[in-house]
């Protein structure tokens, strides 16, 4: 089975559910995919207070008005889809379903986001859930009066960090660098809360214990000097890494795997764009997310009239 | 109570009755945050495929959370939610914090056969 659309949208978090609201608004078949559940990253976010317009809500519950606005415009959102081939390449661009479904379309807007960048050491896939956690809020009252540690030094470790010490006993902030990526005043938040210590220019070597996490290994990275903060958990808060990898080299990525693209967010693929945290920028916003969405909407759709036209 | 389309398992009897009229059953226990929410659209999703397989929710904090926190399998889990799988009412697997969709049909196929 085939089925051909204006515009493919791979990815249904802010930016690819932005793209899909424009393009199905403009009257144009749209088909949004994702692997996952619809949303992206925001449906891990307990609490979202800053996207204007909108008071304090679950970022689940933000998506949710997205998806069912893209829906309204006549947009086709897929959750779970099970993609086996993905062919950005030549004028129709393809993608393939574990169930031999078939799509094509003229355009395609790659929104595909991130996922939490693990730290890739010894034992971290062998604690998670039994010490390590990727999230405070859900994950936070198993460590009441337990000592923790907080890998990570940007905004989201240490806020995490401020927020963890409600339940933990001692907070151990493990950072590679020897100053923090975050804003001024969480830092100041952090060093002010008497639970928290910080323990610097650390590489993290790896994660010990039985049958559950005991204890954090990690080395100064200047002296070589061996650290191990012995803990009942650890918070692990390192950014994250873009989903470019099913597209492989069907379009220029930076170093980091990011994808490349102009103002108007054309990749080097013609017909291909890109809009959210999957793109090579600095600022990873929801309000981000959603602007590179309009902005990708919009290219797309002048692409496609170019192409019928 | 928990917001979803599952089943929800509300008490020990309950939780009894479904281990005892299902073969296979596969049990999320967790709480509506940001971890729990993807497995239990994994579930949602999954259902109408694994015809074979009892797909039911639990809410951590209530009395009957007791009967998945209290396991064996799930001493020493620090991370929701807490999914296991039953076969003919014993555990046979389980697992702490979130799961992707391909690591949930890894363990149903392995454990109670593909899709039905």
């Amino acid at each position: 089975m085939s089925t051909h659309y204006d515009i493919v949208i791979l990815g249904a978090g802010p930016a690819g559910l932005t793209a899909a609201i424009y393009a199905a608004r403009a009257r144009r078949s749209v088909l949004v995919l994702d692997t996952g559940t619809v949303g992206g990253q925001p449906v891990l976010t307990h609490a979202v207070a800053n996207y204007p317009g909108v008071a304090e809500t679950s970022g689940r519950n933000l998506v949710q008005v997205m998806a069912q606005q893209a829906r309204d415009f006549g947009a086709e959102v897929v959750a779970f889809a099970r993609i086996t081939e993905v062919d950005l390449a030549g004028e129709v661009k393809s993608i393939t379903l574990r169930n031999g479904t078939r799509y094509t379309a003229t355009a395609a807007v790659v929104a595909t986001g991130g996922v939490p960048r693990k730290l890739g050491v010894d034992g971290e896939d062998r604690f998670v859930g039994q010490g390590i956690s990727y999230c405070a809020t859900c994950d936070g009252d198993f460590f009441t009066d337990r000592p923790i540690a907080v890998v990570g030094g940007g905004n989201s470790a240490l806020e995490e960090a401020v927020s963890l010490s409600r339940y933990a006993s001692r907070i151990t902030v493990i950072h590679e660098f020897d100053h923090f990526q975050a804003e001024p005043w969480i830092v100041a938040e952090a060093r002010a809360n008497p639970k928290i210590e910080f323990l610097m220019n650390q590489r993290v070597l790896g994660f010990t214990g039985e049958s559950a996490l005991a204890a954090v290994r990690s080395a100064d990275k200047d002296t070589g000097d061996l650290h191990e903060t012995v803990v009942d958990g650890c918070f692990v808060f390192v950014g994250y890494v873009p989903n470019s990898a099913v597209l492989s080299d069907q379009v220029k990525t930076s170093e980091r795997g990011e994808i490349l693209a102009d103002e108007a967010l054309r990749t080097s693929q013609p017909g291909v764009f890109a809009a959210g945290d999957v793109r090579n920028k600095r600022v990873r916003q929801i309000t981000t997310a959603v602007a590179d969405g309009t902005v990708a909407a919009l290219s797309a759709l002048d692409h496609v009239n170019e192409a019928v036209t | 109570m928990l917001q979803t389309g599952l089943e929800h398992i509300e008490s020990e009897q309950a939780f009894q009755e479904t281990l005892e009229k299902n073969e296979n059953v596969m049990v999320c226990c967790g709480r509506m945050g940001p971890m729990c929410l993807p497995v239990y659209d994994i579930m949602e999703e999954l259902r109408p495929e694994y015809t074979h397989v009892a797909f039911r929710d639990m809410a951590f904090d209530a009395p009957v959370g007791r009967v998945i926190r209290s396991l064996p399998e799930t001493a020493g889990f620090m991370g929701l939610p807490f999914t296991v799988y039953f076969k003919n009412g014993k555990v046979v697997a389980a697992t702490s914090s979130i799961q992707s969709m391909d690591q949930v049909t890894a363990i149903l196929d392995e454990q109670f056969g593909a899709e039905g």
